[in-house]
Order: structure tokens, then C-alpha cells, then sequence
């Protein structure tokens, strides 16, 4: 089993908050390795420093081998990664179509070939019937899929997924989960997902890792992990010791 | 599918179509019938309905907001004259070098704006700076006149379109041409790669750059294209007027009356520029006339007048007349119809 991405020994401070620190795990290929962790413990900062948004102040971030440190988003994407934002960030004046074909430009010069590849994509994300809507007229959940669909339009070997399951209904949980653990069991795709919904993450992940106060406290099996006194106590409260 | 309308791609009916073409010929035989007079006032509707065209590439379609574009437009209006009269290069020849002087110096402001993270109103003040530093610098460069003003040697009855020397007919055809040169070209690139890469620049650069678009190239490439097309307008007015003064053609008001068609017609779309340039000058020479006919000679009556109808258009139509019209008229698909 080769590891896709190798995080090692990652740091972050903003002014003298340490937001991630000395933070290390690998995500081996063809698996989902789920990132949890309180508010403000440093997983989307993680996830910044790995997609380029800034350069971390120590550490390294290797993709099959490849230094990705220092690199810009773009160059990132290029490079294989495709990522979500928490706080989704549409293209609203665009179709929904034209949001995924921005994204499948990543790798095609064409506007045609891109504008197919767009297609399958909203197919796949079950979006294809919005796909000539203004992306901001979109309900949450929909914007959530849209994230994906663009994220994969840029046809990534590791795709990061940044809170997609938050603000969802149950049901739309559920059919969100069976499209990644699709894409992971079809198409061997690697996903690095932060969630907070647990039942999604002992349904999607291999492996996970718990960050508390921008250090990694727990990494390994999902059934380990959620059994850690420590990661019961600083995140899923201490009520579900009982 | 033709997307003349709205801020993103939506296609143009049939019927959007056919008034498109029947306003390209009505304008082209225009000056069988029109008189002198309204030649020169749809000449001057042409020639801001192109420099509009030229700016909306960067504001509208990349969200670069430049309040400076008098700067390209004096640039190449300086450079082609200079060609000219210094030379003997007609303007033909001279466009290309005038092109490239706007082109320099709108990478200049470029590099200095991306590079340091320059953003929104603060980049429009770096626009007006160097618009300003050129008024101010071109005062004093007594190779092209100085503050005394730059002219082109002009014959009366001369025929010489290869010098841009003629009739104000062949201006007129010229600032024609250039209008539907720009409005295809903006299509082409609007519905090219770099087309798209504009639109996600402009709506979400940090989405946009994690879907692998290089933010400094794309803002780059469209201060260049901007500046450009915005350097012929220039050229153009400088063989029309033959004559140039700094204080002119460098003005913030200059700067400010190139954005306006833009922003009544709709930034982003492709034919709000020209829609705007329809609406604004002709109001202004209605204003015009109606204050000499009315005998209310105070001056600056004329701009209050025009101010109004301009918060008017813009407070009800905030994102433009031709989004408004084209839905109204149903000259354009709206989204959800299909293509």
C-alpha cells in the first residue's frame, strides 16, 4: 500500500496562534482518510497549507513523491488535488454547467471536450437536471454537490473534501456518502475528507485522524479511534463514554 | 448558442438575432439618410460604445475595476500622432506600436496590483494614478506639444484612408467596424478557455484558482487585451479630432465617461456597452438642445441634468438597461430554458 500524500511534520502559526502544529499522517492510495477535530483545530488550515492557499511555516507536503511546498492552488490542482471550500464558493452568476466546466479547464483546452466532461460529472452528482440554473439560485445541499461535481471536474487523484456533509438532511447525507464511496470504489479515487457528521465517517473512512488544538492527537482505524479516551474526551464529549 | 446577454453565457433567441443584425444594417446605411450633424453624434456613440466594449473586458468580465482608462486611450492616441507627424507612419502601421505602449504600461499597473495583492477599490485608485501621472507628464513633453496641445496636420478635402485622412464618413465606418470587431471578439473570448477563466476570476478568485486558474496570468491577460483595444480607440480619436490636449485626453472625466455606457448598459454583458453608449450620448445632446432651446443658459446645467438621468438608470436598473430590455423583449434564453 503506497501512500498518495505524505504530510509530514506540518506547522502554521497567524501571529503567534499556533493553528497547526508539527501535524504528520499519510493518506494511502485508493482510501478515505477522514480528518476530525473540535471547532478551530486546525483542519482547514491543514487542508490549506496542503492545497497551496499558504505555504506552511515548517513541514512538508508530498503527493506519489512530489514536493507540493510552496506551490499556488493552481499549480496544486495541476499537480493532482482537487479540493471543496467549507464555506462553499460557487461561481453564482454562471450555470451550474459552466461552474464544472471551469473546472474540467484544469486539465482540457477545449471548451466542448470540457463542456462533456462537465456533463458526466453532473450526472454522477445528480445535478444534471440543474445544470442550466444560475449557480446561486442553488438550495445548500445542491451547492455542497457542486463543490464536488467541480472539484472532480479537475480530475484529481486526491480529491479534499471540506465539511460536504454540514447543514445536510439525513437523507441527502446518505445519498452523498453512496456518491463518494462510489467514486472511491469505481474509480479508486483518494479522498482526505474534514466532517463532523461521525455517522458519515465511520461509514466512509479507513483510517482517521483527530486534531485537537492544532496537534494530531489519535490516527488509526475508525473504530479505534472514536474508542480513545483522548478524542472522546476533547471531541465527541465525554457523554459518549456512557 | 449565442450568448450576447446577461453576466453569463445565456443564449440569444431568434428573435434577439434578427434585431441584432437589423441594428448592424440600419447603422451601416445610417448615413445615407442621416445629416452631417448626425453622423458626427453616432460616430461619437460608436467610438464610446467600443471604448466601453474595451473596458467591460476587464470589469466585466474579469472584475477588474479601472478608473484610468483614459490613460490607454491617450497613450495610443499620443504614440499613433507621434508616428505621424515625427515620421510619416500612418496609423495603420502605428496602432501596433500604440497597442504596445497601452499594453506596457497596463502590465506595468498589472504586476504592481496582482503582484502585491492589490484589491478592488484600491486597484481602481492605481489605475487613476497613472492616468494622472501621464496627464500631468504629458503637460510637459514639448515633442508632442507639452500643455500646449498636439496637432495633426489637416488638408480640406483630403481622401487618404490609408493615413486615416478623410471625410467624417470614413470615420464613421471606421468607428463601425471597430464596435462589431470588438463585440465578436468579446464573444470569441468570452466563450474561449481564457472566457471562463475571466467569469470564475471575477465571481470567486479563491474557488477559481483551486479549479487550476492562474489568477495573475488570466488578470494579466485581460489588463493587456483590455488596454489594447482601448490604445485603437485612442488612435482613432487622434485622427478624427487632430488635435490633443493632456488635460483632455488623460482627464478623469474622460476616464469616467468610458465607463459609463458600460455601467448603464450592464457590465458583463456584451451589448450593454453599446446599449449604454445609445442611451447616454444622445441624452446628452437632447439635454443640449433643449437648455439652448429653452434659453436656460447656466452653466453646468447640462451635467446636473445628465447626473440625474443617470442615478435615475442606475438606482432602477442597478445591473444594467440590457439584462432589463432582453428579458422584457425576450431577445435572449433565460437560464433554465435550455440551450
Amino acid at each position: 500500500m503506497t501512500a498518495l500524500l505524505e504530510v509530514e511534520g506540518l506547522s502554521k502559526r497567524f501571529r503567534g496562534l499556533k493553528a497547526v502544529s508539527d501535524v504528520s499522517f499519510t493518506v494511502p492510495e485508493g482510501r478515505i482518510l477522514a480528518l476530525i477535530g473540535p471547532n478551530g483545530a486546525g483542519k482547514t488550515t491543514t487542508f490549506n497549507l496542503i492545497a497551496g492557499v499558504f505555504p506552511p511555516d515548517e513541514g512538508r507536503v508530498t503527493l506519489k513523491g512530489r514536493s507540493l511546498t510552496g506551490l499556488k492552488p493552481n499549480q496544486v490542482c495541476a499537480a493532482g488535488i482537487g479540493r471543496t471550500f467549507q464555506i462553499v464558493k460557487p461561481f453564482g452568476q454562471l450555470t451550474v454547467e459552466e461552474n464544472v466546466v471551469v473546472g474540467a479547464l484544469a486539465r482540457e483546452r477545449s471548451v466542448e471536450t470540457a463542456r462533456h466532461q462537465a456533463r458526466a460529472v453532473l450526472e454522477r452528482l445528480e445535478l444534471a437536471d440543474q445544470a442550466n440554473r444560475p449557480a446561486r439560485s442553488l438550495t445548500l445541499p445542491d451547492r455542497k454537490r457542486l463543490e464536488v461535481a467541480r472539484a472532480l471536474a479537475t480530475r484529481p487523484t486526491l480529491l479534499l473534501l471540506d465539511e460536504v456533509l454540514a447543514g445536510l438532511r439525513p437523507t441527502e447525507v446518505d445519498r452523498m456518502v453512496g456518491v463518494l464511496r462510489d467514486l472511491n470504489r469505481r474509480e479508486g479515487l483518494t479522498i482526505l475528507m474534514i466532517e463532523h457528521v461521525m455517522r458519515a465517517v465511520m461509514a466512509l473512512s479507513d483510517r482517521v485522524v483527530v486534531l485537537d488544538h492544532g496537534e494530531k492527537i489519535a490516527d488509526g482505524a475508525p473504530a479505534e479511534v472514536v474508542a480513545d479516551p483522548r478524542v472522546v474526551e476533547s471531541y465527541l464529549g465525554a457523554e459518549a463514554l456512557d | 448558442m449565442i450568448g450576447l446577454s446577461g453576466v453569463g453565457f445565456s443564449g440569444v433567441t431568434g428573435r434577439g438575432m434578427v434585431l441584432l443584425v437589423l441594428t448592424a444594417l440600419g447603422l451601416a446605411v445610417a448615413p445615407l439618410v442621416a445629416d452631417r450633424y448626425l453622423v458626427s453624434v453616432l460616430t461619437t456613440v460608436l467610438w464610446f460604445a467600443y471604448v466601453g466594449q474595451a473596458w467591460n473586458v476587464m470589469m466585466g468580465f474579469s472584475g477588474l475595476l479601472s478608473l484610468g482608462h483614459a490613460l490607454y486611450v491617450g497613450l495610443g492616441a499620443y504614440v499613433s500622432a507621434a508616428l505621424f507627424v515625427h515620421f510619416g507612419i500612418g496609423p495603420w502601421a502605428g496602432m501596433i506600436l500604440a497597442m504596445l505602449v497601452a499594453v506596457a504600461a497596463g502590465c506595468i499597473i498589472g504586476f504592481l496590483g496582482f503582484r502585491f495583492g492589490v484589491k478592488g477599490v484600491h486597484f481602481a485608485l492605481l489605475t487613476i494614478a497613472f492616468a494622472e501621472v501621464a496627464r500631468i507628464g504629458f503637460d510637459h513633453i514639448t515633442w508632442v506639444g507639452g500643455s500646449g496641445g498636439f496637432f495633426l496636420p489637416v488638408e480640406a478635402g483630403a481622401s487618404d484612408p490609408l493615413n486615416l485622412r478623410g471625410s467624417p464618413l470614413l470615420f464613421y465606418y471606421v468607428a463601425l467596424a471597430l464596435v462589431l470587431g470588438a463585440l465578436v471578439l468579446s464573444r470569441v473570448l468570452l466563450h474561449s478557455r481564457l472566457g471562463y477563466q475571466w467569469l470564475a476570476v471575477r465571481e470567486e478568485p479563491d474557488a477559481a484558482e483551486a479549479s487550476g486558474v492562474d489568477l495573475f496570468r488570466a488578470r494579466m491577460t485581460a489588463v493587456a487585451v483590455s488596454a489594447a483595444l482601448t490604445a485603437l480607440g485612442g488612435v482613432f480619436q487622434a485622427f478624427y479630432f487632430n488635435n490633443l490636449f493632456p488635460e483632455q485626453v488623460f482627464s478623469m472625466g474622460r476616464s469616467i465617461e468610458i465607463i459609463l455606457p458600460a455601467i448603464v448598459g450592464g457590465i458583463g454583458t456584451l451589448v450593454g456597452p453599446i446599449l449604454g453608449a445609445f442611451i447616454l450620448t444622445p441624452l446628452g445632446e437632447l439635454l443640449t438642445f433643449l437648455i439652448e432651446a429653452g434659453g436656460l443658459d447656466l452653466p453646468g446645467l447640462k451635467q446636473l441634468f445628465y447626473g440625474v438621468a443617470l442615478v435615475v438608470i442606475v438606482v432602477f436598473r442597478p445591473e444594467g438597461v440590457w439584462p432589463w430590455l432582453a428579458r422584457r423583449l425576450r431577445l435572449v434564453r433565460q437560464p433554465g430554458e435550455g440551450a
